[in-house]
């Protein structure tokens, strides 16, 4: 059975990969290169809600200070863009780390409540500290990614084109990432905090450390799709901090199916290529409006999601 | 197996407001046996098992076992010493599998950390395989092989509190501290927990309980203490503690009731 | 000397109403365990509201005021006949999405009814500051802050006095009792609800005169109740009452002291802080065991 779901996987990733030569339309490619930003961003906020049940409404924080660290080390620090990008995983997991250091005993609205508490912090501090963040003007002329290997002429991943193939393999590695930490006893502990933490305890589980190593990974993720991000866009600015994207990043797990793998995913690029699809009949309040709306529904007709759904489904036909 | 495994309580006092859940208690528990801590409603049983075993901090006393001070560490930590609990009310995982119920409980048999989960997946599918065999002999201990792919949440009251005996077993604990494990049991189940302890103890493994039915304690016991009102008033085995006129005064005759 | 007495009682007064909003949260989050997320969708409601009684419906000033209590003490009983009902056995981490999704709704759905650009309510008050010695202070912020008081009285009456308030703590406390005792839970969560959201309605209605409006004002005032209500304890309404000043005498001071910019920073500092060190709030006593 693991070599049937390998295969499917990668089937999708090959088809995945040749869609840059079907879809040449550049806006296209860009809403694609999005839906893998948010794929990878909800890979990381479903670590946390999915497996540990700790919802993070402050992800967008690890996701801006990713972008932020790769800008300001590209461009201030005039240093490498992949020593920026290393920043920009880096050091939101270190911020993850503290948040989840910082919890302890917390759990359930007060842990909610501590993240937004957090990302308004830094929200705030990205708008008033000028002299390290430019303020609302932002950091403009962030660098491409480009590869130079040794030996080989240097290959810049400026175009869509070559970008979205950095997105992929980014996509591929966050979620072969979150399956292996998930396959292991690692995984089990996560699942264990979350449906029974005392029980959890008593057999030794170390609730703090897992929870403080999930929710280091999940923002080193996030940072790293911020970090990509900011060498897609080319410009950081405080509205990487804007609500809306976590907002976005919850429904995407939420209705994508919170504690699989693939929900996520899937919720990424659906509410990703709807909103582009939608663009040209409605403004982005009614989409944002409509994305309440639709959280509120899914949470009473298909709480666990639509790929739990559709599996189901599968399941009782069989 | 090690001489320096029992558990030694000195002076536990728990006070919450002007009320004293425990008054000074004392006792130890040598390695081997069953234990019974006995005491009607109210006379700090649970209090001092959540004490003994990390979930509360004491007012005052302490708490020592294998010959380390461990009152106020945590829970998980206590447990990695070989001392784990089962609870009163059903403790499993209700959305897990059976099986998967166990392979938590084996969680401090494991070793895989982040960095082998990431870049090891050759040890980590050994480790997996290694657990889940693990597993499977401990619900073949408790006689729950038959549902191990079953949710644990489907399965009836007395199977679920096997499944977090063998969550417990799994644990590979020293000291097993029981919290009414026959509590809410038809008799034929309880007859089936009280086999199983004794299986338990067989096995090595040191038992303490608390428990409310007379028959399965004097039944299976080997040493019986009695609390009332938050303090020790028996220690003996179970035909003195029957015999023992304060304890009768702190039943009022419920040691000749039947279970 | 004249500057921190100046601070203080701006303070005061902002703080009377940050106590309005605390309060509503308090009662919903430490009585129905819900933690609601959209609490400041309804002040930003009352705000709305008063504004469009104002000038949409050219209605006096002073009943624009308790009419947009009503409208968002009405929508509130609707969410909560709607929303919370069906979900009633529902896990917290549901309930807590749901009130999210209520948030992203109601906000944008404000923003589509009144645009983004910001309004201003006219107030029939005059501008001229009242001088009291060395602190002046607005006569509008005066009549905001005794409604507020008012309002936070008339709140604690309803709860120890009358027969409602008894039974909303009864059901809080014992639901199976109460029912027993003839007390319908239904119509006490929806009342309860409809009383936290007519809460946050009235700190709207009230400060929205103050400050400009615009659709994502609640959010600044729902982290502010959150501030109160853990500064004061999770259901404690005097906590609440008294948590509301002093974030509004901090906020001052540090507006005043440090730095305006991150004036609000202060709110989330306090929250951030208080659950690090004393989560069950300032005024709880010894923290609860077991």
């Amino acid at each position: 059975m693991r070599r049937a779901a390998a295969a499917r996987g990668a089937v999708i990733v090959a088809a995945a990969a040749a869609a840059p030569l079907v879809v040449w339309n550049p806006y296209q490619l860009h809403t694609l290169i999005m839906a893998g930003i948010f794929a990878v961003l909800a890979l990381s906020l479903n670590l946390l809600l999915g497996y540990t049940g700790q919802l993070s409404l402050g992800h967008a924080a690890f996701f801006g200070i990713g972008a932020y660290a790769a800008a300001l080390v590209s461009v201030k620090l005039e240093m490498s863009p992949w020593v920026g990008m290393l920043a920009a995983i880096v050091l939101p997991g270190l911020a993850g780390w503290g948040i989840g250091r910082l919890a302890l005993k917390l759990r359930g609205a007060y842990f909610v409540l501590l993240t937004i508490s957090f990302a308004g912090v830094v929200s705030l501090v990205s708008v008033n500290w000028m002299d390290l963040t430019n303020g609302p003007l932002g950091i403009p002329g962030v660098p491409a990614l480009a590869i130079a290997l040794p030996g080989l002429p240097e290959l810049s991943l400026r175009t869509k084109g070559a970008f979205y193939y950095l997105v992929l393999a980014a996509v591929v590695a966050a979620y072969v990432l979150c399956r292996r930490v998930i396959a292991s006893r690692i995984g089990r502990a996560l699942v264990a905090l979350r449906e029974n933490e005392t029980l959890a305890e008593s057999v030794g589980i170390d609730g703090t450390f897992y929870l403080v190593l999930a929710a280091a990974i999940s923002a080193a993720m996030a940072g790293a799709a911020g970090g990509l991000y900011a060498h897609y866009t080319r410009f950081v600015s405080p509205e990487v901090f804007l609500f809306t994207y976590t907002v976005t990043m919850v429904i995407m797990v939420v209705a994508g199916g919170k504690g699989t793998l693939a929900g996520p995913v899937v919720g990424a690029v659906i509410f990703t290529v709807l909103p582009e699809a939608l663009r040209a009949l409605t403004s982005w309040q009614w989409q944002m409006l409509l994305y309440g709306l639709l959280l509120i529904a899914t949470l009473f007709f298909m709480p666990s999601g639509i790929v739990p759904a559709l599996a189901a489904r599968a399941a009782s036909r069989r | 197996m090690s001489v320096d495994q029992h558990l030694e309580v000195s002076d536990l006092a728990m006070r919450f407001g002007g009320v004293a859940a425990l008054a000074g208690v004392s006792f130890a528990v040598r390695a081997g046996g069953v234990t019974s801590l006995i005491g009607p409603n109210g006379a700090g049983k649970t209090t001092a098992f959540n004490i003994i075993t990390g979930f509360q901090a004491p007012s005052a006393g302490r708490v020592a076992y294998a010959g380390r001070a461990i009152t106020g560490w945590r829970p998980c930590r206590i447990a990695a010493l070989g001392l784990v609990r089962t609870f009163q009310k059903t403790s499993v995982f209700p959305a897990l599998s059976v099986l998967e119920n166990v392979l938590t409980g084996l969680h401090l048999r494991g070793a895989v950390g982040i960095g082998a989960a990431l870049l090891r997946r050759r040890r980590v599918a050994e480790e997996e395989r290694r657990l889940r065999s693990k597993a499977l002999g401990v619900l073949e201990f408790v006689g729950l092989a038959g549902r191990r792919d079953d949710v644990a949440s489907d399965l009836s009251y007395g199977e679920q509190r096997l499944v977090e005996l063998a969550i417990g077993l799994a644990a590979r604990p020293r000291l097993l501290l029981l919290d009414e494990p026959a509590s809410g049991m038809t008799p034929a189940e309880k007859a089936a927990t009280a086999a199983l302890v004794r299986r338990i103890c067989d096995s090595d493994v040191t038992v303490l309980l608390v428990e409310h039915d007379m028959r399965l304690v004097m039944g299976i016991s080997d040493r019986v203490l009695v609390l009332n009102h938050g303090r020790l008033i028996a220690d003996g085995t179970p035909g003195e503690v029957q015999r023992d006129p304060e304890v009768i005064r702190a039943y009022l005759g419920a040691t000749h009731a039947a279970a | 000397m004249d500057q921190l007495l100046q601070h203080l009682l701006n303070g005061l007064l902002l703080g009377s109403t940050y106590s309005l909003l605390g309060i509503g949260l308090t009662l919903v989050f430490g009585l129905m365990n819900v933690v609601n997320f959209a609490h400041g969708e309804f002040y930003t409601l009352g705000a709305y509201g008063t504004f469009a009684a104002l000038v949409g419906a050219s209605v006096n000033f002073f009943l624009a005021i308790p009419l947009a209590i009503a409208g968002g003490a009405l929508v509130g009983a609707v969410c909560e006949r709607l929303l919370l009902r069906p979900l009633r056995g529902a896990s917290i981490d549901t309930t807590m999405l749901v009130m999210i999704g209520l948030w992203i709704a109601l906000q944008n759905g404000e923003l589509l009814a009144w645009g983004g650009v910001a309004k201003s309510v006219p107030t029939p008050f005059s501008t001229a500051p009242v001088v009291l010695g060395p602190v002046s202070v607005s006569r509008l912020r005066i009549f905001v802050f005794v409604v507020s008081v008012l309002l936070i009285v008339g709140a604690h009456l309803l709860l120890t006095r009358t027969r409602l308030g008894r039974a909303m703590r009864a059901t809080f406390q014992d639901r199976e009792t109460a029912a027993l005792m003839g007390v319908s839970i239904e119509r006490i969560h929806t009342v309860t609800f409809a009383f936290g959201a007519a809460m946050a309605a009235a700190g709207g209605a009230l400060l929205g005169p103050v400050f400009l409006l615009y659709p994502s004002m609640g959010d600044l005032a729902a982290q502010k109740a959150f501030s109160v209500v853990i500064l004061g304890g999770l259901g404690n309404f005097v906590g609440a009452a008294l948590g509301g000043v002093l974030l509004g005498v901090a906020e001052e001071l540090g507006a005043g002291y440090v730095s305006s910019g991150y004036r609000d920073a202060v709110g989330f500092v306090i929250i951030v802080l208080m659950l690090l060190v004393r989560p069950s709030g300032l005024f709880a006593r010894a923290e609860r065991v077991g």
